[in-house]
């Protein structure tokens, strides 16, 4: 049985910690595409990354039920980890989900699943949270919308490979839709679903 | 006793998670008015409870705030506003434009350009655009929801046919992103132009009222118009009396009580900013005064 001492811990400075991931995170929303970085360390469990763990130990709370994949939820360090450090009421209905943890591309499912908002309360969905292989290299991106000053290039590797034809979606969905943020390490690009993705190949 | 008895920035930790959800959901919808539990802040609703929680949901020690108060940053709600951060949260302040990164503003947006790093952080009032048309939350929200913003040209038609022209002079309704009707804070509408295409990101706080929203930089701002009576930014047609400035906000400023006055640039870093570099107006301290009112004066 793991005691609370052997967990890995969380940000060393709770405040500042705290301040400075959400500013990368807000960055990143406000600007989809660019790519920023987490710079507070904190302990991480099971298949959570670094910049995962920072925005967990950031954005989530008790007020914040939370899916996981299934291999975030089938390991017992993740679980104990974010019970101890956030408070964060675990959910296994993606609809009823303010957030989602995704270990792995593979495992998303269907994005339509998560909540979508509604026309009165579009606020009220799902952040994505998924990690990815790369926001650095590999295929290349093109990206349009609010935050961006005419094209924004991502270049990463992401699974799905169809993620952003997913995210299509959005455009016909709106003001409804899914905002997702994706992580590599302690880098992290969002894509807010006012964003519309051109596949360049490559 | 050492300790401090509040948190850095005064909020606690729980309520800054809650604002700053809110905050990446108003990104992620511009002009969307995200409710959020707003919280009792050490000053009375009016002061700017709305924006002094967004900036200290934001603010970190190593960021360089400004507050402004209708341009200026020399009035009691501006002065108070950056002590009270300068005390909670031990950040540089400033009232340089271009020095800040974050601008907490109540009624204006400054001169000069703003740049990718700034974050400007609105009081707000009253964040319903349509209140004083529709007072039902209900049905503004469903206005909102199917995007139903005819009352709102109805309400600018008024005004032509009884004034003739667009009477609104400050809280001037845009639509942003080609969907959200917002309020911009009873901003001048002469500012309206500067939020559009911004390059910083803008974010918007009414305490009273629990709600955030926000424009993301680089986003599509319009003034709600028609096409035979366009949109019009409004200013005194007088240079600035102090710095001369053709182009900038003024405010009217009644010098006695037979009616004289003066106009001077609302913003007054800007101002100060012009006659340091040797820009002057009519009414300036000497030297300038007596090179233009010489005569009068002798």
């Amino acid at each position: 049985m793991t005691t609370i001492a052997e967990l890995p811990p969380g940000f060393a400075d709770k405040v500042l910690s705290a301040q400075s991931t959400f500013r990368s995170v807000m960055d990143a929303m406000a600007r989809p595409g660019s790519v920023q970085r987490i710079v507070p360390m904190a302990g991480t469990a099971g298949s959570m990354m670094r910049g995962t763990a920072a925005i967990a130990l950031t954005l989530f709370d008790h007020d914040t039920p939370l899916w996981l994949d299934a291999r975030m939820s089938e390991s017992s360090d993740v679980l104990k980890w974010l019970k101890f450090h956030t408070g964060a009421p675990v959910v296994q209905d993606t609809s009823i989900a303010s957030f989602a943890l995704i270990s792995h591309g593979d495992a998303l499912p269907p994005l339509e699943r998560f909540a979508l908002g509604t026309n009165e309360y579009p606020d009220r969905s799902t952040t994505v949270i998924i990690q990815v292989d790369s926001l650095d290299s590999g295929r290349s991106f093109e990206l349009r919308g609010p935050g961006i000053d005419g094209v924004a290039t991502l270049q990463a590797s992401i699974k799905p490979s169809d993620l952003f034809v997913c995210l299509r979606r959005n455009e016909t969905l709106f003001p409804r839709g899914i905002d997702l943020v994706l992580v590599a390490d302690d880098a992290v690009v969002a894509i807010p679903r006012t964003t519309r993705i051109v596949n360049k190949g490559g | 006793m050492n300790a401090p008895a509040y948190n850095f920035a005064y909020l606690d930790e729980q309520t800054k998670r809650m604002i700053r959800r809110a905050i990446l959901k108003a990104i992620a919808i511009p002009g969307y008015q995200v409710p959020f539990a707003s919280r009792e802040m050490p000053m009375p609703y009016g002061w700017g409870t709305g924006g002094v929680q967004v900036t200290a949901a934001i603010l970190g020690p190593q960021d360089v705030l400004k507050v402004i108060d209708q341009g200026s940053d020399d009035t009691t709600n501006a002065i108070s506003i950056r002590k009270f951060f300068a005390k909670t949260a031990g950040v540089g302040t400033t009232t340089a434009t271009d020095q800040a990164t974050v601008i907490q503003t109540r009624h204006r947006i400054p001169e000069a350009a703003l740049h990718e790093n700034q974050v400007l952080v609105y009081q707000v009032p009253i964040p319903e655009p349509l209140r004083f048309l529709e007072p039902r939350e209900t049905e503004t929200r469903r206005m909102h929801a199917l995007a139903e913003y005819g009352l709102m040209h109805v309400k600018l038609y008024e005004d032509i046919a009884r004034f003739g022209h667009i009477a609104t002079a400050y809280a001037y309704p845009v639509k942003v992103n080609a969907r959200y009707v917002m309020d911009p804070s009873p901003t001048p509408k002469f500012d309206n132009p500067k939020m559009d295409n911004c390059p910083a990101l803008q974010l918007f706080g009414a305490g009273r009222e629990k709600r955030i929203y926000a424009i993301p930089p680089y986003t599509q701002v319009v003034s709600l118009d028609f096409e035979d009576h366009p949109f019009e930014p409004y200013r005194f047609n007088a240079p600035c009396a102090l710095c001369g400035a053709e182009n900038s906000y003024l405010d009217e400023i009644v010098t006695d009580d037979r009616g004289s006055r003066m106009f001077v640039c609302s913003d007054t870093d800007y101002c100060e900013g012009r006659q340091a570099a040797g820009h002057h107006g009519a009414l300036s301290a000497a030297p300038y005064k007596d090179k233009a009112q010489g005569d009068a004066n002798g």
